[in-house]
């Protein structure tokens, strides 16, 4: 039994990555290879030993004044979240190695036992051409996945790990003062210290409420709208949709802070008709119970077009022979609703919804400028009573400094909406029978 | 027979009524806003509804108001949108054709992992982002935001288009296949052209993106000359404590105006479905 090829393969590329596909003669692979391996050392060999000592230590020397000849001196320190985000990519990089290492060794070993086998390796050309066959949709994910890990991964957990450290203000401010690790005491606060855990419920439960109900109104109206456009008989259906469309087609930033402006509690128009009619003018955005109207209004007419435009094309694709044949056996028009149309648009939709639902709990547009969270609310710890999580969040970070905190918050906020939502996906049409349409 | 025609009267009449009130709900802030950029003053608050003079002041103002800049940030941002929109629905595109089409082993986890992720509170990374593109030395240009846009854009369109393209039926792939159509040849011819309405829809919520944005763009660009519409808008109402409103008006209908000139323009191929046509031919 022979297998000197494999063995010699698979040490060879442990040893220095390529050096196995050299040896299985696959040489333009085996070349890419050691120039992949042959960057990454140079790389690592600077930079990977502080990447595993900023990560431990987040800094040891911190800012402060030294004698140089009787004069004192402002000496430079560490700068924790500089040195953080380094080293965690340095990190990503290292592990991307590793796989890429792996990778490498695999091949080799498989090559090997080829060749031991009898076969001759691929030539180059095959390899490309069985990766374009087989390995196909992995190919198509590389690109995509290069931008996610860089600008979403790698910040998520960037901001993970600062929610177990003690970077705030106003004591822990680099590059002042030093960031130091302190395991879950944020979490602690923020569930348990008074203080913190009114504010933190409060806002959570308003947050649960807002997200439903916008999701549902917005969803239902849209259908509505949509069925009453497309249904038989009526006449100028594009003039209707592209008035429809309108909301939608003004950026959301113009649309919210213009529809402030008309709720205006003392002179926007819309107080203005009430009082032509002779009803008092509703404090739309100064109490929080009207206040809390009022964005459940405005996100319906912000959001109710886009929903439109997607169950429209839903109602497009639904074969009408299928109504056809509704119609032969008699079927109402509640019938054909119930049993052809909401069915077929909810399987078609149900991602959407779900989307929908994860983007109204971080909708962080529609409280920001139309409220930016107020009525202000006395009891809460720099929130107001619209503020949702988010924009709660986003307070914390860009005007308390409280960067700890906020990503504590964060964590808590993906927590639930990844559970609710992922059990909820799981358990659509669309993903247990995606192939149902053939 | 007269029965079922007054039936449906009864319910086209009413159905028109709706509209009617539905319309007139959507078009009220858009003229209310027209109105208001051609209306003299600087004040945000009117006596009637139409103005009783109109004036071109502050659209000059926009263009020759060298304070403002608003030509440069228009610009900037349909740069901006336009090239995030075609490299993000080109990443989106991959991602969905390969988790629609092919049965890989770790496909459900890239779904539900794509899912999870577009859940994250975005501007959550915003410091991370921030450091990253210092690290990278891309603080304060427009490649940035394109790259953080495109980079996004799987995340939130990724499903739905996998739902769209679940329902161009696969015998169309297995037919080309025969024919000795590649992977390749497959996603360019078959499913680029039926998933017109979707790539579409995608495209625009890509490109309308960046206009409405001014969460990133006001953290990532510095300088003035570099701004988008997003931020200068936002500016000139938040540093004037709403004096300038009716200019702010003014820049508000030139923001939305092609936006929805593009919208009228594409809407027929978002609700068009080709795919039922094909599956039935």
């Amino acid at each position: 039994m022979q297998r000197h090829h494999t063995r010699a393969a698979t040490i060879l590329s442990t040893l220095f990555m390529g050096l196995g596909q050299i040896y299985n003669r696959q040489f333009i692979k085996g070349f890419i290879f050691l120039i992949v391996e042959a960057l990454s050392l140079t790389y690592f060999i600077e930079k990977l030993g502080r990447a595993f000592w900023g990560i431990v230590t987040l800094g040891t020397t911190s800012q402060h004044f030294e004698k140089v000849k009787g004069i004192a001196k402002l000496v430079k320190g560490d700068h924790s979240i500089f040195i953080l985000i380094q080293s965690l990519i340095t990190i990503i990089f290292f592990v991307l190695f590793l796989i890429a290492w792996y990778m490498n060794i695999r091949d080799a070993y498989k090559n090997g036992a080829a060749r031991d086998a009898g076969q001759t390796p691929g030539t180059f050309k095959q390899s490309i051409r069985y990766i374009l066959d087989y390995k196909f949709a992995q190919t198509f994910l590389i690109l995509p996945s290069v931008g996610i890990l860089l600008f979403t991964v790698m910040p998520i957990i960037f901001m993970v790990m600062l929610a177990f450290t003690n970077y705030s203000a106003p004591n822990h401010m680099p590059p002042a003062k030093l960031v130091d690790w302190v395991g879950f005491e944020t979490f602690h606060n923020l569930v348990a210290l008074k203080s913190w855990s009114h504010t933190f419920y409060g806002v959570l439960t308003w947050t649960i409420i807002w997200a439903i109900l916008s999701t549902v109104t917005t969803y239902f109206g849209g259908m509505l709208v949509a069925m009453l456009i497309s249904q038989q008989g009526v006449r100028f259906k594009g003039i209707w949709r592209a008035i429809l469309i309108v909301p939608y087609a003004i950026p959301q930033m113009i649309s919210l802070l213009l529809m402030r402006n008309l709720f205006n509690g003392q002179f926007g128009p819309i107080n203005q008709y009430l009082k032509f009619f002779g009803l008092g003018g509703l404090p739309w955005l100064t109490d929080p119970f009207w206040a809390k109207v009022t964005v459940i209004v405005v996100n319906m007419w912000v959001g109710i077009p886009v929903s439109m435009l997607l169950i429209m094309g839903v109602l497009t694709t639904i074969p009408r022979d299928m109504y056809e044949a509704a119609e032969v056996d008699g079927a109402t028009n509640y019938q054909k609703f119930r049993i052809i149309t909401l069915p077929m648009v909810l399987f078609s939709t149900a991602p959407t919804l779900i989307a929908q639902f994860a983007g109204n709990i971080n909708n962080f547009n529609a409280i920001f400028l139309l409220t930016g969270g107020s009525p202000v609310n006395g009891d809460y710890q720099y929130a107001g009573s619209t503020d949702l999580l988010v924009t709660w969040l986003y307070k914390l970070t860009l005007d308390q400094n409280k960067y700890n905190m906020a990503s504590a918050i964060g964590i808590i906020i993906f927590l639930i909406v990844a559970t609710f939502s992922i059990y909820n996906y799981r358990r659509t049409k669309s993903f247990q029978e995606e192939d149902m349409i053939q | 027979m007269s029965g079922v025609k007054f039936k449906t009267r009864i319910r086209l009449t009413f159905s028109y009524l709706m509209l009617v009130i539905l319309s007139v709900a959507a078009l009220y802030p858009a003229i209310w806003i027209l109105f208001s950029s051609l209306r003299p003053g600087k004040s945000l608050y009117s006596k009637t509804f139409i103005p009783e003079t109109f004036t071109m002041e502050h659209y000059r103002a926009l263009f020759y108001d060298n304070t403002l800049l608003f030509p440069t940030w228009w610009l900037n941002t349909f740069k901006i949108a336009l090239f995030s929109m075609i490299l993000g629905v080109f990443l989106t595109l991959l991602t969905s054709y390969a988790v629609s089409r092919f049965r890989f082993k770790a496909r459900k986890t890239t779904m539900s992992g794509l899912l999870v992720l577009g859940m994250f509170p975005g501007f959550m990374s915003m410091i991370a982002i921030y450091l990253l593109l210092k690290e990278f030395d891309l603080l304060d240009t427009h490649m940035a935001l394109i790259m953080v846009y495109a980079a996004g854009a799987p995340l939130g369109g990724t499903l739905i288009a996998k739902g769209f393209l679940d329902t161009i039926p696969r015998s169309l792939d297995e037919a080309a296949r025969i024919d000795g159509a590649s992977n390749f040849g497959i996603f360019w011819r078959i499913i680029l052209p039926l998933s017109r309405p979707m790539i579409t829809y995608m495209a625009l919520t890509q490109f309308v993106g960046p206009w409405v944005d001014f969460i990133f763009a006001r953290l990532i660009l510095r300088t003035k000359e570099k701004w988008t519409v997003a931020v200068g808008m936002w500016d000139m109402v938040n540093s004037n404590q709403n004096t300038n409103f009716t200019t702010f008006a003014a820049g508000a209908v030139l923001i939305s105006i092609p936006i929805m000139i593009l919208f009228f323009f594409l809407q027929k191929l978002l609700v068009e479905g080709l795919t039922a046509g094909a599956s039935k031919g």
